[in-house]
């Protein structure tokens, strides 16, 4: 086989665990677009909160130190304890939760009925502000996230394909493991969608508001409960790019890299999310191996969203959205 | 007495239909204009010019820009710091290129080329609306500071890969470069930003600015009453990327003088002039005002107040100023979704009446 095809190929399925961490992202948004109608562009701060909330549990980091410290003058960092990786999971959900509420209560109760983008222009505004408070209570300084994840080179594949074509793929395992944790997130929300009883609420708020509270649902409980769960999704997204790439102001970014994965997947669509993911990761990749030295390189930074432009012109709902019905 | 109708009488159209039908009102305009104009200058210092008077004479000329786009025309865009790159790069290459012509020109064509790429980023629009519209903007962002960062033609080949302001003049008198005078420099921008404000006022309440609204409001009713989405849309595109790429060359000739495309023209920037549209007033021109000195006073102040008086470390205070702009944003998106502007009108109203308000 010849040199550049295996090259490709490997360069296909790097892109394929890219596209899988940008599916995990853009999941997140999904759930809240299809529940609320908010377009939430603060996921990706919220998968960097959750990610600087989980390693400063971990670390035992005192909440505010360098406000504290430079106000009464103290020398506070950390309480002196570490906490296990699980519990500090736990904590951390329990922190989303909370900040799921404070969301609702605070912010979008008071925007019910306005317009999708006054709700789009808020969520920026929540990005900032929770990037600002994340920064004030843990420090902004680049953080390792270790969780006990597998990482580096997985040598069987490495082996197994040397064994086939006389050259070893390089495929981390981290990748393995975060493509693992996509399926089981993206099979377990679909069954709870389907099958539990708040799944149906949810689904039923997202058809229709005023229909769901006329039959007894309470939209403020599932409002909760869907932010609770993008904040859920947030996390795992959270973990898996930090532990990647430490946790770091970047990994906001990669949530603007969630949006052109949506439009090619449709706002409306779990799988879409997936498959936009997939598309997206594997095409910037391979568009970068063809064609980056001949460009100047560094193609990854735009790619995705002219490819998104460019299919948005010809297809607006995106590959599995719901069509786009507009009445006067 | 404050903002009295009582016997202001119009005796024709024209004054029927000015922009201060009131005559206090327009004395106070007139009054500002002669102050900025006619006292600044002279009062002006390094200080007060660098920190706090160009940006927000260079970011207001940006926010009237994006505000046509967003609060006139309905059409949310994250791609004004690609923009106000294009603007840019266009001003720094007439400027090496034509050495001898006037700053005047270099900026006002360096518009005109950054009116055709926002044409040319705004032909998705036609297709694709709301929020996808801004993802597709994205991409403008995006790909714009790519091509500024990795094609050596346009920033001359030079090492750094830096672009870097020689000096210029306007009628024998220095604007751009190192060697220029903070009253010149503050000129030059306030007659940008005077020309750009007049210019967008009186479009924006003319044929071509209701049809703006009209596609604002509803597209499909605008179109079948017979507005034409495609004119509109883009010569929404073309005004606005026509104010945003001068306030970019601006803000690279005159006010930094040397340029990183990346740090100077990131998507934060697009975010900046965003919430100054927002928190000033989707859809007004004085909001547009208001929105840019807000958001260029505040860091200064919040720097005076936690550096200088609670000696507070600078990052501590950078984290702080996103806080408070986000919670702002949050704020008025929920108590005042009209910004600052609609603050100001209702205090005229109040004015009105004052002091007897029944």
């Amino acid at each position: 086989m010849p040199e550049q095809l295996i090259f490709a190929m490997e360069v296909f399925l790097n892109g394929l665990m890219a596209g899988v961490l940008y599916a995990l992202v853009a999941l997140g948004f999904v759930l809240i677009f299809k529940a609320s109608g908010i377009f939430n562009f603060a996921q990706g701060v919220m998968a960097l909160f959750a990610a600087l909330t989980l390693v400063g549990i971990m670390n035992g980091q005192v909440p505010f130190a360098h406000i504290i410290n430079a106000t009464f003058g103290t020398d506070l960092h950390y309480f002196g304890w570490t906490v296990p990786g699980l519990l500090a999971i736990l904590l951390t959900m329990g922190m989303m939760v909370l900040l799921a509420w404070c969301v609702q209560r605070f912010v979008f109760r008071h925007l019910v009925g306005q317009e999708p983008i006054i709700l789009f222009m808020a969520t920026i505004g929540l990005a900032y502000f929770l990037e600002g408070v994340g920064d004030l209570m843990w420090g902004s300084d680049i953080k390792t996230l270790d969780v006990g994840l597998p990482q580096g080179i997985n040598e069987t594949i490495d082996e197994v394909t040397f064994g086939w074509f006389g050259y070893g793929f390089f495929i981390d395992n981290l990748d393995l493991v975060a493509t693992l944790v996509a399926a089981i997130l993206v099979t377990g929300l679909v069954l709870f969608a389907q099958y539990t009883k708040q799944g149906r609420a949810m689904r039923a708020v997202a058809d229709d508001h005023q229909a769901a509270l006329s039959v007894g649902v309470s939209l403020n409980f599932i409002w909760i409960l869907v932010w609770s769960l993008a904040g859920f999704v947030a996390l795992v997204a959270g973990i898996m790019w930090g532990a990647k790439s430490g946790v770091q102001f970047s990994l906001s970014l990669i949530a603007l890299k969630a949006l052109p994965v949506l439009m090619l997947g449709g706002f409306t669509s779990i799988p879409g999310a997936i498959v936009g993911g997939l598309i997206i990761g594997v095409g910037e990749k391979l568009f970068e191996f063809a064609l980056g030295p001949a460009l100047g390189g560094a193609t990854e930074n735009w790619f995705a969203y002219v490819l998104a432009l460019i299919f948005l012109v010809f297809r607006p709902q995106g590959l599995f959205g719901e069509k786009i019905i507009e009445r006067v | 007495m404050l903002y009295r109708e009582a016997g202001d009488f119009s005796s024709t159209y024209a004054q029927d239909s000015q922009t201060f039908p009131i005559r206090f009102d327009r004395y106070r305009y007139y009054f500002v204009l002669a102050f900025a104009f006619l006292v600044v200058p002279f009062l002006i210092n390094d200080y007060w010019a660098n920190a706090i008077l160009l940006p927000f004479l260079i970011y207001a000329i940006a926010a009237i820009g994006l505000n046509i786009l967003v609060g006139y025309c309905g059409q949310v865009s994250l791609g004004t710091g690609g923009f106000m790159a294009v603007g840019a790069y266009a001003c720094y290459k007439l400027m090496t290129a034509f050495p001898d012509v006037s700053m005047f020109v270099h900026v006002i064509i360096a518009g005109l080329i950054t009116a055709m790429v926002g044409v040319l980023f705004g032909l998705p629009s036609l297709r694709i609306k709301g929020f996808y519209l801004a993802v597709a903007t994205l991409a403008a962002q995006f790909f714009l500071v790519w091509l500024f960062n990795r094609v050596s033609w346009f920033y001359n080949y030079s090492a750094s890969g830096q672009i870097n302001a020689p000096e210029r003049t306007v009628f024998g008198i220095a604007v751009t470069g190192p060697n220029t005078d903070a009253w010149a420099t503050y000129m030059f921008c306030l007659i940008f930003l005077t020309l750009s404000a007049i210019i967008a006022r009186n479009l924006t309440r003319g044929t071509v600015g209701r049809s703006w609204m009209a596609i604002r409001d509803m597209d499909i009713a605008a179109e079948i009453i017979g507005v034409n989405p495609l004119k509109a849309k883009l010569t929404a595109f073309a005004v606005s990327s026509f104010f945003v790429g001068i306030s970019g060359a601006l803000f690279f000739a005159v006010y930094l003088g040397a340029v990183e495309v990346g740090e100077a023209f990131g998507i934060q920037k697009s975010f900046l002039v965003l919430f100054m549209v927002i928190i000033g007033g989707l859809g007004s021109i004085f909001g547009s005002f208001a929105g840019a000195a807000f958001l260029v006073v505040l860091p200064v102040v919040l720097k005076i107040v936690g550096v200088d008086w609670l000696g507070w470390p600078t990052d501590i205070v950078a984290h702080f100023n996103l806080v408070i702009v986000g919670g702002l944003i949050v704020m008025f998106l929920i108590v005042e979704p009209h910004g600052l502007a609609q603050l100001w009108r209702l205090a005229k109203e109040k004015l009105r009446l004052w002091p007897f308000p029944h």
